[in-house]
């Protein structure tokens, strides 16, 4: 098999060129440092490179956009990272962003406008169904075709921005046997890290979310739990370690899922 | 004559604390903030019509969710015939509306139906409340007092619709024996009048009158009652609906007062010609009942304690203090403790206790995950992720209180922009040694 070393292009690098991406990769802190997620962030970029897609990232200018800060109350801190993301992006006259990380695309979609930043902005798990819809993007039928696929809604894909059926939709594309966990689209049990929950110890309880979670996927007899969010990964990663089940059971993005079809 | 006269002083009475009520609610709104400008009015019709109308949150649970549907739609066709009961307790008349012919026969026939219904429906509730043992009906919040409250309140509505059936039945019986014409349809009340016996018509008017009395008496109670009850969720829902935050649940509201202070210390030269005449900015967030706005005040009188939102919290599911519903009812109990005095003594009034704290503990407000599973199922469109995230923001922007590890995540965005401690410089190292199979 052969294969193609991959550069990845940089903002500032093309800018510098005259050239102007079409979208702007924006790969956020979990897919810059979290070993697991680096994984995911380049199979996304496999599937990026295999459609030719026009796109760059900020690179080492990229910051956090400052979504954590927010939803742990540090309104100032979130605006502070925010209007310099926003200086970043219209220096290079960002019209689209595409998204890894639901929180990343929640904030830009949603809040960023407020603040004076007006972006296109897409989801890699609705972009990867578009892509499928439009038969640009033809998912492997046998990687996956002895496996059976449980999917764990993100808060902030699903009930957060109503987006539910594209990554069903995906994953229906490649050939497995798909099953709902009981709760499932809006009312999807949370995997415990979102608000800031990620950065610290929960509260004193009687039990943890992400363990709460796992169990409901594991009832489902799932081989691939598939996730859409870095922080939704970890938690059910962990889950799948402290039930010792992580040898037989996978818990794969999305986006590797459908990378791992195509061969790439 | 009296019982017009006996009629229109309990209307007047039932109108005159009615206003002195509202008027104190008023009072208490007139202390909130803004929130948002409410326009859409397109958008706000139609989710009123499928919320409130069509019920369709509380159809996420679908049999007890039919039962109460049952229960606001009859209250709202037997709303109407309420109020053709006022017109002829005033001017001394029988059945006034029918010269609306068919129309009232409809309002009649379906009012009727729907008292069997709603009776129904409602037993069925006095007996989950009662003798079955509901996790989502317990939890720290619910005392004693909110469990009678549901009770009186359901067995309210139990008498009206007992009253209601008394009525329609003496009324057909009393026609049917005496010969006289009968104004309306009542196919439920035709079949209980058949099961009556006695030949007396004069028994069963006075049958008639009694309960039409104590339907309407017992409404004008009700009315007065349900402000100071858990309940007024029957007047409220609908407007709260209408008034709901129209936005993705996902969407923080922007805090104004922060990004004049921002571009103040990022572009200083900008920012000072414009905000020399702005006022020093209050307090960040949400200590007190000052703070909320009008939306979280009307959210918490909005909220009848069905306990949908905590039963979706993951944090309560596993056990942490965090109950969405004890977030509402706190506002609502500090706000009637606090608000009144408030309007009495001034805005400056001071009690030494605070929401915060006194009411809602850091620790319930930690292990929020705002995934917004509560305001996606309340079904009357609460939402309580933003008031929480308030609170969160005065702790860390008044007090700079927050988790140790938070604090440390703070420090990490500002000092190397990301969450975790790693140098920006090692951004693009997932880009490192990628390649791509080519088929």
């Amino acid at each position: 098999m052969e294969t193609r070393k991959i550069e990845i292009p940089v903002m500032s690098e093309l800018f510098a060129r005259g050239e102007k991406p079409e979208y702007l990769l924006w790969v956020g802190c979990a897919g810059a440092y979290d070993d697991r997620y680096k994984k995911v962030v380049r199979a996304f970029v496999k599937i990026l490179e295999y459609l030719n897609i026009s796109y760059a990232v900020l690179g080492k200018e990229e910051t956090c956009n400052g979504d954590p800060a927010r939803r742990a109350g540090n309104e100032m801190l979130f605006q502070m990272q925010a209007l310099q993301v926003i200086d970043i992006l219209n220096r290079y006259e960002v019209k689209k962003i595409l998204t890894i990380c639901p929180h990343c695309y929640n904030v830009f979609k949603n809040e960023y406008p407020d603040l004076g930043g007006h972006y296109e902005v897409v989801n890699y798990i609705q972009f990867l169904n578009k892509c499928i819809e439009e038969r640009k993007l033809k998912p492997g039928k046998e990687a996956f075709k002895d496996s059976r696929i449980t999917y764990h809604d993100p808060c902030y894909l699903g009930r957060a921005n109503e987006v539910y059926e594209e990554p069903r939709e995906v994953l229906r594309s490649v050939n497995a046997d798909f099953r709902e966990m009981k709760r499932n689209r809006s009312f999807a049990l949370c995997c415990g890290a979102g608000g800031g929950q990620m950065f610290k110890e929960a509260e004193k309880g009687t039990k943890e979310i992400f363990i709460e979670r796992t169990e409901e996927a594991l009832e489902t007899g799932a081989s691939v739990i598939a996730t859409a969010c870095p922080f939704c990964m970890t938690m059910i990663t962990d889950g799948l370690k402290y039930k010792g089940r992580e040898q037989e059971i996978k818990n794969l993005d999305i986006a590797e899922i459908i990378a791992q079809s195509l061969g790439l | 004559m009296t019982g017009q006269i006996i009629f229109i002083l309990a209307l007047l009475v039932t109108f005159g604390v009615f206003y002195y009520t509202v008027s104190r609610i008023a009072a208490l709104f007139r202390l909130t903030k803004p929130a948002f400008p409410v326009k859409d009015f397109g958008k706000r019709f139609s989710m009123m019509l499928k919320v409130a109308f069509g019920q369709s949150k509380i159809l996420r649970r679908p049999v007890v969710g039919f039962l109460h549907a049952l229960v606001f739609w009859g209250f709202c066709i037997i709303l109407l015939g309420s109020i053709e009961m006022v017109i002829d307790g005033v001017s001394g008349t029988e059945k006034s509306l029918r010269f609306l012919g068919p129309v009232h026969d409809f309002i009649m026939a379906a009012g009727d139906i729907f008292a069997l219904l709603v009776l129904v429906s409602v037993v069925v509730f006095l007996t989950r409340r009662l003798f079955l043992k509901i996790k989502r009906f317990e939890g720290i919040e619910m005392k004693k007092k909110s469990h009678i409250d549901a009770i009186v309140s359901l067995s309210l509505i139990l008498f009206l619709m007992i009253t209601l059936l008394g009525m329609n039945a003496g009324y057909i019986k009393h026609a049917e024996l005496t010969g006289e014409k009968i104004h309306g349809v009542y196919p439920v009340s035709a079949i209980l009048a058949g099961l009556l016996s006695g030949s007396n018509a004069e028994h069963f008017w006075l049958l008639h009158r009694i309960s039409w009395w104590s339907h309407i008496l017992t409404i004008f109670f009700f009315a007065n009652y349900l402000p100071y009850s858990k309940h007024f969720h029957v007047f409220m829902s609908i407007p709260n609906v209408f008034l709901s935050r129209l936005e993705p649940l996902g969407k923080l509201a922007n805090m104004e007062s922060v990004t004049r202070e921002v571009k103040l210390m990022l572009y200083p030269e900008v920012a000072t010609s414009s905000s020399d005449q702005e006022a020093a900015p209050g307090r960040f967030g949400v200590k007190d009942v000052e703070d909320v706005t009008w939306k979280n005040y009307l959210d918490s009188l909005s909220c009848t304690e069905c306990g949908r939102c905590t039963s979706v919290c993951p944090a309560n599911l596993t056990g942490k203090k965090l109950s969405p519903r004890k977030i509402m009812m706190d506002l609502r109990a500090r706000m009637k403790e606090k608000g009144p005095e408030m309007v009495r003594k001034g805005r400056d009034y001071n009690d030494w206790k605070s929401l915060l704290r006194d009411y809602i503990s850091e620790e319930e407000l930690w292990a929020c995950t705002t995934c917004n599973a509560c305001a996606r199922e309340c079904p009357v469109n609460i939402n309580h992720p933003s008031l929480i995230i308030d609170m969160r923001r005065y702790l860390v922007m008044e007090e700079g209180s927050a988790p140790g590890q938070l604090k440390a995540m703070f420090s990490n965005i500002e000092n190397n922009g990301a969450p975790w401690q790693y140098s920006p410089e090692d951004r693009l190292n997932w880009a490192k040694d990628l390649e791509i199979n080519i088929n």
